[in-house]
């Protein structure tokens, strides 16, 4: 019998007494894509920290299937366990490389760091794994010595992808992965990020303001409002026929060229 | 006493401050005890912290010797003997037999330590995790929940650099199977001596106020890769002054156009080999 991999109940979270987002529940399953789309200041990123365990929520829970088969409430874990999970089980893609990778150290080492956390102690073992995920994420093998500091924007993006993936994660969480990016480098990320996910079975939460991202990679969608879930269902279904009014004024305002 | 100080400079309070830090941080081996440490008539740099721990721990009866780069003759060894001559009048010494204590910058002797000795060194930069995490919250915690992975980065950016592990001093280590210590400036070839050893191994550092130690006896081990093991510097030649292989070698530029030679950085341990060929 399957279970959900993640389940949010009833997330709320207020700062200062504003509402950033309030009563979110979703269930995601495992090899889902979950896109959570809205405009500004509605709340997504917040939800998105508050479901890694960032920030606390203010109310509600979040559970968590572990990969022995219990199900915890992620607030309940200890904080040697959550920094685990997020090591090996989970990964965390941000919207600016510069704050997922390690910028004073090779590409390499970016990819390695996470083995080296969970013990791996051969270094040719780490580089033949590192060269590896470099060719996966269409990064050329002589660049596994020089610095992010010495890579485009695309390039940086891919290398963070990599260096999330290494440990095999189950659960990757993605704040606005191609928000810098200009729309070729976007449409390319996207290409890779489609194949990866569906080879590596992951779940995914990607937040995102951009739909045709949305499109492109989940399955489902949740549209967010001043904090609050106003539709959700399957991407497809929510694109085609969106059925809350700001839905509709979201599809229709994209720029058709 | 003439200087007008109280018996090795710091007051009693400050002593007993500091001794309640020592022996947390013996209690703990290798984990960081934060101490309230003292200005010392003394710049930073210049082993403040060395200084502290060894007016702590000083009695009348003991003898002190005092090296730094292994040497008992250069400006900064000589001050701090000085300065405990004057404000403590105990015994210094040059000889590492004779000394109960010795504090060190960059060296550890090359004689072997005695159960009733105590090293104390100096430290500039007590983190060892410092250079890849500055966030000083974050490497304490680092440091609690053992999350030591990223001190392998460094040691692979360095294989990937230069085909080998080329830190060659201040190369990290874990005590006692627990905490990851950065063991000061000393080259890398030292490192094995502080594994084991018979003396206790006390470590300041002044001007980040932190104080940790080595109990007698206790394990510490390079950290290293499973293929690219933990090794000691070598050299081609022995001590051009005694002779000796398997010591510390330093290199000196004797003019400008290239001559050179290399000489034991241990000076009383250079003049006893020497002295000892002369008997025999």
């Amino acid at each position: 019998m399957t279970r959900p991999l993640l389940a949010a109940d009833n997330i709320t979270r207020l700062y200062d007494g504003r509402v950033a987002c309030e009563r979110v529940s979703f269930e995601l399953w495992p090899g889902e894509v979950l896109a959570v789309v809205g405009e500004s200041g509605s709340g997504k990123t917040t939800l998105l920290k508050c479901l890694s365990m960032q920030v606390a929520p203010t109310a509600g829970r979040v559970l968590y299937s572990l990969r022995d088969g219990r199900t915890v409430a992620l607030a309940d874990l200890s904080e040697a366990e959550r920094r685990f999970l997020m090591r090996t089980d989970w990964g965390f893609v941000h919207q600016d490389p510069r704050e997922g990778l390690r910028m004073g150290v090779s590409a390499g080492a970016n990819v390695g760091e996470r083995l080296m956390a969970v013990g791996e102690r051969h270094y040719g073992r780490i580089r033949g794994t590192a060269l590896d995920w470099l060719a996966r994420v269409e990064i050329a093998e002589d660049r596994i010595d020089d610095s992010p500091r010495h890579y485009s924007g695309g390039m940086r993006q891919r290398l963070q992808i990599a260096r999330n993936l290494v440990t095999a994660p189950r659960l990757v969480f993605m704040d606005e992965p191609t928000g810098g990016l200009d729309v070729s480098v976007q449409a390319r990320l996207l290409d890779l990020l489609r194949g990866l996910v569906r080879t590596l079975g992951l779940s995914v939460i990607i937040v995102t303001h951009d739909l045709a991202v949305a499109r492109l990679l989940s399955t489902r969608i949740l549209v967010m409002q001043q904090g609050k879930v106003i539709e959700t269902g399957l991407t497809d279904q929510v694109l085609e026929d969106p059925q809350a009014p700001y839905t509709q004024l979201l599809v229709s305002s994209v720029l058709q060229v | 006493m003439t200087t007008g100080y109280n018996f090795a400079y710091l007051n009693e309070q400050t002593k007993r401050m500091i001794r309640r830090a020592l022996l947390k941080a013996v209690a703990i081996p290798g984990y960081q005890v934060p101490f309230a440490s003292r200005e010392m008539p003394m710049p930073y740099g210049w082993g403040t912290g060395g200084v502290q721990v060894t007016a702590s721990i000083l009695t009348p009866e003991d003898t002190l010797k005092v090296i730094d780069q292994g040497a008992d003759d250069t400006t900064n060894a000589v001050s701090i003997r000085k300065f405990f001559k004057r404000t403590a009048e105990v015994a210094t010494t040059e000889e590492t037999a004779k000394a109960s204590i010795i504090q060190t910058r960059h060296r550890i002797p090359e004689a072997p330590l005695r159960e009733d000795q105590i090293l104390v060194f100096q430290v500039p930069i007590p983190e060892p995790l410092r250079f890849l995490e500055p966030r000083e919250t974050e490497t304490r915690k680092m440091h609690a929940l053992e999350e030591y992975g990223i001190m392998h980065v460094k040691l692979y950016e360095d294989i990937a650099r230069h085909g080998h592990i080329a830190t060659s001093y201040a190369y990290p280590a874990k005590v006692n199977g627990r905490y990851v210590f950065d063991p000061s400036p000393i080259p890398k070839f030292d490192n094995p001596k502080l594994d084991s050893c018979a003396a206790l191994q006390l470590f300041g550092a002044g001007r980040e106020k932190r104080i940790y130690a080595v109990p007698p006896y206790t394990q510490v081990k390079s950290l290293d890769f499973e293929d690219h093991p933990f090794t000691i510097q070598k050299w081609d030649e022995p001590c051009a002054l005694c002779g000796a292989r398997g010591t510390y070698l330093d290199e000196i530029i004797l003019d400008d156009r290239g001559k050179r030679m290399f000489v034991c950085s241990d000076t009383d341990h250079c003049r006893k080999a020497r002295s000892g060929e002369e008997a025999a």
